[in-house]
């Protein structure tokens, strides 16, 4: 059913690939206007790099977020899909996943564009990966299940960010530091403490929210 | 307030389940107040007699034992009061609300004018006397919340969700004033309106979190959508707080370490004992109040539309 599930949502994602590629766009544009903010010092934009990518990925995934659940709300076919004889959780599992690999996708491909515009690059890129991965996972798992909610309310735009960024502090923080840490060079190895963070953080909301999905869509 | 009519059931099993139930709660409500006696007793006019009318009010308890007594029967009376309130009695919290007024003013006369200045804060210390007991209570208060979130997840009672809904928003009221006092005392202390320490860090992501939740019932109109959304809401978001708590104390341990609070000497005891029972007995009142509100607020929700007569249909046609 998991499999089902994440073939269906997958499948529905590689369809909506333009949606994809403007929320690229969008994030890029963030990480150029960033640069504003702080002033053409090349020292200083290469020092707050991390941060920059971190809010460009948070800010684009809100956008992704809320569109999650934009085709079960079409036809009431959400209520279709708990009609199945499968469990919710499946379906939370498998839309967080898709979530999340595309959440990924979207971080490596503004990875380049971090490098170019702060002159940011590093020879880590494995440990740039894996910290990308762990990053938007916290993303992704809260942000699926508030997606649900705010799919069905009015202003959704506005909610989801209002409900999802006080909760993602930890993993934005973490994942800021340990990005920094791999780019500006980590004599002390610090960032592998970041690391369990993030995965602590991740394993506390996979298991949380799918949980608690059930009681979210239940009619 | 009496809940009849067909939805009374569905709307709030307890309270309509027998008289003798409900005698049971107007008796759980004495046990809380004998309760809350015992912890004021303990925890301030004890420590008060002994500093002014230098008399051993203290019964033969050892320190330990009062503060704990203080400690433990203020907690159980605010979850007593919480439980036992069916939402009907007005006047019960309007008296807690003036005792708890009365306690904060007596704690704020003494903290300004009797106790002395703080030997290394000078008059600056003084923000603490209502400083720390609103700490706490806005903690206590999205505690509250989150098991008022758990027993409707579980038990689908809507007295939690109106229990809920007034706990999440006394602790937002509590967490701003707390982010507010905490500017106040960090600008003439650290020279800054802000630090990112640990605790007012997460104080101010709490208060973000539970301003979401709030914005969020605001949004959802079916009752029982509202409930349970924002019950997963607020366990996912009370969730994070140990969370938040320690990853912005390893985030900020590179900057400066702020200074370990001393311990607190007799006199200042007074000050912040009598403004904590305010806060709390004001915390509790508040919350019985907005509870009410929200009950009534769900009950006119959740009540079947009212039959039209013949005459008015004949009329609207």
């Amino acid at each position: 059913m998991l499999i089902a599930a994440l073939r269906k949502e997958l499948l529905l994602q590689w369809r909506s690939r333009a949606q994809f590629m403007a929320v690229f766009v969008f994030g890029a544009a963030a990480l150029l206007l960033f640069s504003f903010a702080v002033g053409p010092v090349a020292e200083m934009l290469r020092q707050f790099s991390a941060g920059f990518l971190w809010l460009g990925l948070l800010l684009s995934s809100t956008l992704t977020l809320a569109e999650s659940f934009h085709a079960e709300m079409e036809n009431r076919a959400l209520e279709g899909l708990l009609l199945l004889p499968a469990n919710p959780r499946a379906l939370y599992y498998g839309k967080a996943i898709a979530n999340w690999l595309q959440l990924i996708l979207l971080g490596i491909s503004l990875v380049p564009v971090m490098v170019i515009l702060y002159d940011a690059g590093t020879t880590r890129i494995g440990s740039l990966v894996v910290v990308i991965a762990l990053g938007t996972a916290g993303l992704s798992a809260p942000g699926t299940l508030y997606a649900a909610m705010t799919a069905q309310v009015r202003s959704k735009q506005t909610l989801l960010p209002l409900l999802l960024f006080p909760l993602i502090v930890p993993a934005l923080l973490a994942s800021v530091k340990a990005t920094s840490l791999i780019i500006l060079g980590d004599p002390m190895n610090q960032s592998s403490a970041w690391i369990i963070l993030l995965v602590a953080f991740d394993a506390i909301y996979w298991s949380l929210c799918g949980l608690l999905f059930g009681r979210v869509v239940e009619e | 307030m009496q809940f009849t009519g067909p939805c009374a059931d569905f709307f709030s099993v307890e309270s309509s389940k027998s008289e003798g139930f409900i005698r049971m709660k107007r008796n759980l409500f004495w046990l809380a107040i004998a309760l809350l006696a015992a912890a004021v007793y303990f925890g301030l006019l004890v420590t008060m007699g002994d500093q002014y009318l230098h008399a051993d009010l203290s019964l033969g308890l050892p320190v330990g034992g009062q503060a704990l007594i203080a400690f433990l029967g203020g907690l159980a009376a605010i979850v007593i009061l919480l439980i036992a309130d069916d939402f009907r009695n007005l006047s019960r919290p309007k008296a807690l609300g003036l005792a708890g007024f009365v306690l904060l003013m007596l704690g704020s006369y003494f903290g300004l004018f009797v106790a002395p200045p703080e030997q290394f804060m000078g008059e600056t210390q003084r923000i603490m006397y209502v400083h720390v007991p609103t700490a706490w209570f806005a903690l206590v208060a999205m505690t509250l919340a989150f098991v008022a979130a758990v027993v409707f997840l579980f038990g689908g009672n809507y007295d939690w969700d109106a229990r809920m809904e007034a706990s999440i928003e006394v602790g937002v009221v509590l967490a701003f004033l707390l982010c507010c006092q905490g500017a106040i005392w960090a600008k003439p202390t650290w020279g800054v309106w802000w630090d990112w320490d640990p605790r007012l860090t997460t104080t101010a992501v709490l208060l973000f979190a539970f301003l979401g939740i709030l914005a969020l019932r605001k949004f959802v109109d079916d009752p029982h959508r509202r409930a349970m959304w924002s019950a997963v809401a607020t366990i996912v978001a009370y969730v994070d707080v140990p969370i938040v708590y320690f990853s912005v104390k390893w985030w900020n341990s590179l900057h400066q370490q702020q200074s370990n609070p001393n311990t607190v000497s007799k006199p200042f005891w007074i000050p912040l004992r009598a403004n904590a029972f305010g806060i709390l007995l004001l915390m509790t009142a508040f919350i019985m109040l907005r509870a009410r509100v929200a009950a009534l607020r769900l009950e006119h929700e959740l009540a079947p539309p009212p039959a039209l007569d013949a005459a008015e249909i004949g009329e609207n046609v």
